[in-house]
């Protein structure tokens, strides 16, 4: 035993990895899987682009182009799977699996092979998702929401739908196990819960929330299956069975989803607005207990994305306010982030930029939500471009920008050189502009009476769709940058130090930039701990 | 420092952009950009509450989005600004902040619950008719008279609305807002709709009477309004629940009248379907009330 201690420690600076391909197929590595996890998020999010594209082409005038309204239905269908699922899951899992062995002192993941078998599940879940766009009957149309009795109109997709949905589940909840297990168990001596970042706090959140519902997705699209095939009638009404259940079973998963997506988003931002401040996190405790409070509340909020089912006005009344209470805690968040930036030295590189649009843009998705919230008003937004404006606003610059931001921040600490700040700016603010062009008259298009989810509208929403459509090109090819920049900075970015950003802060800066290839072989002693907290 | 000569180009047109915003608004109307007050009194109960939660939101982000300005202004490193490291918590201000937005929300909740009270009271109803969603259209059947029929999209917008049909849209009256056999209803009387699905779910929507409620198979769910005494003329909504590939196609168009018209207009198509199905045989399928379809040419021209 001491021997082989001896020979790991006189081995810790080296690799010992595989390479060539085996270094991917065979990659246990936290660094390896996390690359690999955002690389298939930064695909994604361009083939889930791609579909936006086909979208706000086809919505440029009125009348029918280009597309059949059964494609343009897979279109809507396929571009939500595919960025929730695809895009923005897999981008937190990345950024987790190479930030929070780092931020905690650990060396690796606590569970590599199995670290390894939740991502590379995922290429196989989106192969079987994108194939069904070549199946008889085409791609899923039913919405992401997969509503019965309608889903059950798809033609072979259907099943590809549920086993694709299936895979997705599994390899969140083994990413969100491992997640788990590495923060109680891995973390430094000295690290307690309260010295974690932010981004870890929130991350751990996030894995409970998806271990609890993953499985309910699971379970309510199982049901689907044997509604289709084996002759059950779970949700058939001639059965005896009940729709709306359906709705309500999905939307238990459904709405802690929507903080799974944007929870680690929080964790980012309360990292970056720090670092550019150059001081520390206003009210540290406080963003813990709201992250916290928001993920319980998740739980209880389900509802008010069915006001319009028919429910009992106790019912209605409940899920009202526990939807209102919601904007206590995120409230909270936002005046915290607000007061670190108070009385501090900001400057304004990528990263912050990135983060601050999430700060003014989220909250203007947030205001949104809180008018979604009351019941008699939400009669009137339902199914409009209103929500799909709402929701728009806090996830892509929510929860993207935030990814993006990330990404920037980060950058120079995996690659050892800095990025080139110019281009990225120039991304960030062509990203800014134009996700407001593309997405602020959508509230215009709802209350004005423009559904959701239709391929062709009246004339009286031209205008505005014109515009939207305007901005989603520019925004679109806004995004081409992101790459660039990543692979120019790969390939010839000026060398870092370990601090990358003069106020950055946190074990992660304390490892050499790039970061040895397993993070802490021996964990961080107090007083590395100590500098990396430091201000 | 080209780059900021266009910058400046921009916000200068962007800003003369502006200034026009008030006279185009005027010109193109509210109606693009915010909802309608509409024609009962609950509709213009929730333009009320929906314009409350609105300046609620305008004026906490004054405050929050001043703040937040003020400080990337004032506390820039570029202007020489020196971090107050010692700033990390304030109990008094954080309490403030968690109890100020708990009011505001108790003070928006109690309207919009009363509202929603009076929403859901579907009792004194003078009328009562059923209202099935059914790819892709809808069927009105009012219960007490034995009167009912479907509603499709009208032929015009049916035609220009295929894939490359080379119509343009704009030269469609009403352009997929626009129906074959509107609901007929009268003002004035508190009507009461029997909402439900014959196979996906659909959702009936029209802005104007503050109604959506989703036509679920297996259920009947409810609603009513009671339009305005003084006002006639057509309403027009859409299927708000995604139900197939012919979703954007099934709109609503409810046809308001006077208590006397809509009365004349009952007992005659009472008495036509009534002859229509004598003879024929017993399965016959509703057939179109005679009167409606003058009504919507007239209305649409």
């Amino acid at each position: 035993m001491a021997e082989h201690h001896a020979h790991a420690a006189a081995h810790a600076d080296h690799d010992h990895k595989p390479h060539g391909w085996r270094r991917w197929v065979y990659a246990t590595n936290h660094k390896d899987i996390g690359t690999m996890y955002l690389v298939f998020a930064c695909i994604m999010f361009f083939v889930g682009g791609a579909m936006a594209m086909v979208i706000r082409l086809e919505l440029f005038q009125p009348g029918m182009q280009f597309v059949d309204p059964q494609f343009f239905n897979s279109m809507t269908t396929m571009h939500a799977l595919i960025m929730i699922f695809g895009a923005v899951m897999p981008g937190w899992t990345g950024l987790a699996n190479w930030m929070i062995p780092m931020q905690v002192g650990a060396p690796d993941m606590a569970l590599p092979r199995l670290n390894n078998f939740s991502f590379w599940i995922l290429p196989f879940a989106f192969t079987l998702l994108l194939s069904s766009l070549f199946v008889p009957g085409g791609a899923p149309a039913g919405g992401w929401t997969m509503y019965p009795p309608l889903v059950l109109q798809n033609g072979a997709s259907f099943p590809m739908l549920i086993f694709a949905v299936h895979l997705m589940g599994a390899s969140s909840i083994l990413g969100a196990i491992n997640i788990v297990v590495t923060i109680m168990n891995m973390r430094a001596p000295g690290i307690t819960l309260l010295r974690m970042p932010l981004f870890v706090w929130t991350w751990l959140i996030t894995a409970y929330l998806l271990i609890a519902v993953m499985p309910v997705l699971a379970g309510a699209v199982t049901m689907l299956l044997t509604d289709h095939f084996f002759g059950t009638t779970f949700f058939t009404a001639a059965g005896g069975g009940d729709p709306v259940m359906f709705q309500h079973i999905f939307w238990f998963f459904g709405h802690p989803e929507v903080y799974i997506l944007i929870l680690p988003a929080f964790g980012i931002i309360s990292e970056i607005i720090p670092t550019f401040s150059r001081k520390p996190l206003f009210g540290y405790e406080t963003m813990v207990y709201a992250v916290a409070s928001i993920a319980f509340l998740s739980f209880i909020v389900w509802a008010h994305h069915m006001f319009t089912v028919g429910m009992p006005l106790a019912a209605q009344l409940f899920f009202m306010l526990s939807t209102m209470l919601i904007a206590v805690p995120t409230g909270v968040k936002v005046f915290n982030w607000t007061a670190t930036m108070w009385r501090g030295s900001l400057s304004f590189e990528p990263p912050m930029l990135f983060a601050l649009a999430f700060l003014f843009l989220f909250t203007i998705g947030g205001f949104s939500g809180l008018m979604c919230g009351i019941v008699p008003a939400d009669y009137q937004y339902q199914d409009t471009y209103f929500v799909v404006a709402h929701f728009h606003y806090v996830l892509v610059p929510g929860a993207i920008f935030a990814m993006m931001a990330g990404v920037y921040y980060w950058l120079p600490k995996w690659t050892g050189k800095m990025y080139d700040l110019k281009l990225a700016t120039w991304h960030f603010w062509l990203s800014a502009i134009f996700v407001n062009v593309l997405f602020f008259p959508q509230h215009f298009l709802g209350l004005a009476g423009m559904p959701r989810r239709i391929p062709d509208y009246a004339v009286q929403f031209t205008d505005w769709n014109m515009v939207s459509s305007i901005g989603g090109f520019f925004f679109g090819a806004a995004q081409v940058l992101f790459p660039i920049v990543i692979i120019k900075c790969i390939r010839s970015g000026q060398p870092v130090g370990n601090r990358a950003w003069e106020g950055a802060h946190g074990l992660e800066w304390e490892l050499p930039s790039p970061p040895p290839y397993h993070s802490w072989t021996t964990p961080p002693s107090d007083a590395v701990i100590a500098r990396g907290a430091e201000h | 420092m080209t780059i900021r000569k266009t910058l400046a180009r921009l916000a200068l047109t962007a800003a003369a952009g502006l200034l026009t915003l008030p006279a185009w608004a005027e010109e193109s109307g509210w109606a693009q950009l915010n909802l309608p007050k509409g024609v009962t009194d609950i509709s213009r109960k929730i333009y009320g509450l929906h314009m409350k939660i609105f300046w609620v939101c305008v004026v906490i982000g004054i405050v929050v989005f001043g703040v937040m300005i003020w400080s990337l202004v004032a506390f820039r490193k570029s202007k020489g600004a020196v971090p107050d490291t010692t700033m990390v918590h304030n109990t008094r201000v954080e309490v403030v902040w968690t109890i100020v937005p708990v009011i505001i929300l108790i003070a928006m909740a109690v309207p919009a619950a009363r509202t929603l009270i009076e929403i859901e009271d579907t009792t004194k109803t003078g009328l009562n008719i059923k209202v099935t969603g059914f790819q892709w259209g809808w069927e009105y059947e009012y219960l007490d008279e034995g009167v009912s029929y479907y509603s499709h999209l009208d032929r015009a917008s049916d035609a220009a609305r295929e894939l490359g049909s080379g119509i343009d849209p704009t030269t469609v009256p009403h352009y997929l807002l626009n129906v074959d056999h509107p609901l007929v209803v009268p003002n004035g009387v508190k009507v009461r709709l029997l909402i439900t699905g014959a196979d996906v779910i659909h959702s009936w929507w029209v802005k104007d009477l503050g109604i959506k409620k989703d036509a679920i198979p297996g259920f009947v769910n409810e609603a009513w309004f009671k339009i305005d005494d003084d006002f006639t003329g057509m309403l027009r909504g859409n299927c708000a629940e995604l139900c197939g590939r012919d979703h954007g196609f099934m709109p609503i168009v409810v046809d308001v009248r006077s208590k006397a018209d809509f009365d004349s207009w009952l007992k005659s198509t009472a008495a036509g379907q009534k002859q229509a199905a004598a003879p024929a045989a017993p399965a016959a399928a509703p057939s179109a009330p005679p009167a409606t379809a003058a009504a919507t040419a007239a209305a649409s021209g």
